[in-house]
Formats: C-alpha cells, structure tokens, sequence
C-alpha cells in the first residue's frame, strides 16, 4: 500500500511540476508579446534575428523538403500501384507537402538548428552575467533578446515553408518524371490542378506557430539555463526537446481546427 | 546616499542575508569584503534590483529604489562585472558606447563612438582595440573595457564585483589605481566587493565585512588594523584559526 501511493505521490508530483511548468512558460509568453505594444523595438536586433533564422535555415529547410518530395513520390506511386491510383502521385505530393510536411519537418529541422542555438546563447550569456549586464545598462532582456528572436521566427517560418513546399514538390516531380515515367507537363498539371490556396495558406500558418514556438522555446530555456557548461547543454537539449514536441502536438491541434469535417 | 536596513535574502533554505544593515555616503568609496559565498554580490545585486530582497529596504537618496522610474534610477549607475560580462557579439566600442546607442542616453553613432574610443583610452586601451571581438582581448584588456563601459555614461555610482579577481597582481595593481583615480576624478560614489586586500587598501574609503549574512563590522579603512574585531582580524590576516570556520 505504501509502494503504492508513493507512486501515485511520484506521479502527483510530476503532473504538478509539468503544469507549473506550462504555466511560466505560457506567462513568459505573455510577457513576450506584451513588449510588441511597448517601446522601444530593437530592429537591428530584429534585423539579426532574421538573417539567423530564416536566411541561414535555408539550405537545411530547402534540402529537407527536396528530399522529402522525392521520397514521398516513390511512397506513393509504390502504394498507390496496389490499387492502379499511380496517377494520384502529383496531387499527394503537392497536398502532403503543403499541408503537413512541409510545415512540420521545416518546423523540426528549425527547431533543430535555431531554438539550440537560441538557448546556448542566451543560457551563456546569463552564467556570464551579460543579462544582468543588459538590465545595469538599461535594457530589458526581454525587449532585447527575446521578442526580436520570437519575431523574426514567427515571420521567417512561413516564408521557409513556402519555399520548402516549391523544393519538396519539385523533389516530386523530379522524381516522378526522371524515375516513374511522368510527362512533365502532366505532372504539373496534376499538381496545379488539385492544389488549393488553403492546402498552402494553412501550412503556412503553421509555420507562423511552429516559428513562434521553437524561438520560444529557445528564449525560455536559455533565460532560464542552470549554471556552468552543464546547465546550459541542458537548457540547449531541453528546448529543442520542447520545441518539437510542441510542434508535433500544436501540428495536431492545427490540422484539427483547419481540416476536420 | 545609498542605505540598507535589515535587508534579509534567502534562497530556499540557504539564509544569505539575515539583516544587513549599511550606509554609503555620497561620493566615498566603500568596499565590502568578505569570505567567498557570504552574499556579497547578492547584496550589490539587491540595491541594483537584480534580485529582490525578501524583506528590509533600500533606499538611494533617501527614496526606496523600488519604486519611481527604473530607467532613470539605473542611468545613475556604472557596474564592472567581476567576469567583464561584455557582449560577445559586439565590437569592443559597442559594448562601451551600449549605453549610448539606445535608450534615454542614445547619441548619434559618431559620437558615441569617439565617447568609447576617449574611455577607453581612460583605461589605457589603444583606439585599435575599438573594432576587436571581446573574445580577442586578455582578461585583464577585458576587465579595462568592462570599467570602460561603466564610466562611458558618467554615472553617478558605480559599482565593482570583484574587480582584480583571475589577474596577475600587476594588472591587479593598474585596475586598483584606474579605479580610484576614477571615482575621484568623477567624484563618484563607488561600491567594490572584494576579498583581495590589495584592493581594499587601494580603492576604499569605508570597509564593510559581511559574514553570516550580517555586517560584522564597519568603518574607516585606516581603522580597520586595529579595529579590535576578531572576524575582520582573521580576515585581513588570512588566518586559518578564529572565529570564520576555515571550511564553509
């Protein structure tokens, strides 16, 4: 009876650390998006940010998608052969893209390369005493360093799916014309002509979320880093965790809201 | 003026400050001393409001520095940090015009910039140095820019968290005296923390030994040989046997 409810306390204790949890980092995001109304803006921070985020996540986000595109048309045309549906490649790939991988896989591989380097930053700039540096100075923190990085992901995100959706279904359609005997133009027919605004609207505003949450994520954990080189590699390792199961679970929301029936 | 009363300050179970009580006058400079984990920096960091104090008060010229406009308060003050803390992703002259650039301070770029060249070369910095990485420079050329950065808006206070600690005893020796040659040309009001006695003599007027979260005793520095108290006695003199447990 004991062993049982220490393990019932064991869990209690879990539940409570995670919703607390959930409850700083929903207030950290309130905090965030409250100095959007509130001067001063630091656009060259902003600028930075941006060129970090979004310009330098090209390659990653682009090869990513040009892969992903790729191996989705032989996915499809192999199960699609099963019951005479090869003609569906072009659609499926243009829909499965825009709407879903697109977003979360450029999400994922964001999440990857920025919230890491977002935490490792600002987790060594608090051990170092920088933040502390940036208050005496006569800044705030979270002017500073986190909404601008919030901002500009939330901004470059959507722009990188969109290009990570023209790869992705180009990867396709490389693919389904130089490997499954394609027409060219008839691949492209078939994939203009089943795609709508919204299949790419909506993965865009993903990646509007997704970008939210892995700078986020970032900003978070870094503000928040233990001491020494140990607490900032678990700040660094805990936000990329977060951020991508945070996408994964908001993906799910999201697909929920925009596509159900 | 700068006044604590009975300002207590914990963390969970660790009681780092149980009541310290102190007065900086205006224009002196004081230098709290004490072992290493005593709560010296916590206590800097109270009045700066970087940490908030569980309870007791701290007021600057006689008003409580929690209250009325923060950016106003904290332009009053300069700090150097005892690890520099200047911006990696800064050139050098940005980090001492930051202040500067941006804020109720900010200045046009040029001008900014020929502020930071001229502390710098107050500290005894080449011009040169301006466009490096703080990543390129000694500790002790990092140090010198740190008090740069602290003096470029001419505050009126200003505060030094260990300010020779990882120096050789000569780059010690060039801080101490930029130090004190500082607060008197500004006729600043400086507050140093330290446990290097070296500096003590050099930069205080006033000493203060903060041990188990009180101030044990405080006064003149030239008192402080014969000031008859057996804490700062085992202190000054570096004795393992005495009243502080060698090992905390």
């Amino acid at each position: 009876m004991t062993v049982f409810m220490s393990f019932l306390a064991a869990i209690g204790r879990y539940v409570l650390s995670a919703l607390a949890a959930v409850g700083r980092i929903a207030l950290f995001a309130m905090r965030t998006v409250s100095h959007l109304a509130r001067p001063p803006f630091y656009w060259s921070e902003f600028g930075h940010a941006l060129v970090q985020i979004g310009w330098l996540s090209l390659p990653v986000v682009g090869m990513t998608a040009l892969f992903t595109g790729g191996a989705l048309a032989l996915q499809i045309y192999a199960g699609g052969a099963r019951f005479n549906a090869e003609t569906v490649v072009p659609s499926i790939v243009a829909i499965g893209l825009t709407r879903e991988l697109g977003p979360v896989l450029g999400g994922l591989m964001v999440a990857a390369r920025v919230a890491s380097s977002i935490a490792a930053e600002i987790g060594t700039m608090k051990v170092t005493e920088q933040i502390d540096a940036l208050t005496t100075l006569s800044t705030n923190p979270m002017k500073y360093l986190t909404l601008p990085r919030v901002l500009a992901a939330t901004l470059a995100l959507p722009l990188l799916v969109g290009v990570g959706d023209a790869l992705g279904i180009m990867g396709g359609f490389l693919v389904g014309v130089g490997r499954l005997d394609f027409g060219a133009a008839t691949y492209l027919h078939n994939t203009i002509d089943f795609l709508e605004n919204w299949d790419v609207i909506s993965g865009m505003i993903k990646g509007a979320v997704f970008g939210f949450i892995v700078a986020l994520m970032g900003c978070y954990y870094g503000m928040n880093s233990g001491r020494g080189a140990q607490g900032v590699g678990s700040a660094t390792k805990t936000a990329v965790v977060a951020a991508s199961v945070l996408i994964l679970a908001s993906n799910y929301l999201l697909t929920e809201l925009f596509f159900s029936a | 003026m700068i006044e604590l009363t009975d300002v207590r300050k914990a963390f969970g179970n660790n009681h780092v400050l149980q009541g310290v009580n102190l007065t900086i006058e205006s224009g002196t400079s004081m230098v709290i001393i004490g072992g290493s984990g005593t709560g010296k920096s916590v206590a800097l960091k109270c009045i700066l409001g970087l940490i908030t104090p569980d309870s007791g008060t701290i007021t600057l010229d006689g008003k409580d520095v929690t209250t009325g406009d923060r950016d106003a308060f904290l332009a009053r003050f300069g700090m150097l940090f005892q690890g520099g803390a200047l911006f990696d992703s800064l050139p050098v002259w940005q980090n001492v015009a930051f202040r500067l650039l941006r804020g109720s301070l900010a200045r046009p770029i040029e001008e900014a910039r020929e502020i930071a060249i001229e502390k710098l070369r107050r500290v005894g910095l080449k011009p040169d140095v301006a466009e490096k990485f703080p990543a390129e420079l000694s500790g002790g050329m990092q140090k010198r820019v740190g008090l740069a950065r602290a003096i470029a808006a001419e505050p009126e206070i200003i505060f030094f968290d260990e300010p020779t600690t990882g120096l050789d005893p000569i780059m010690s020796g060039v801080i101490n005296e930029l130090i004190r040659e500082i607060v008197v040309e500004m006729g600043a009001t400086a507050m140093t923390i330290t446990h290097d006695m070296t500096s003590v003599r050099a930069i205080a007027d006033n000493i203060a030994m903060l041990h188990d979260g009180v101030i044990k005793w405080t006064g003149p520095v030239s008192e402080m040989d014969n000031s008859g108290d057996p804490y700062l006695d085992q202190f000054i003199h570096g004795r393992a046997e005495g009243p502080i447990e060698a090992v905390r």
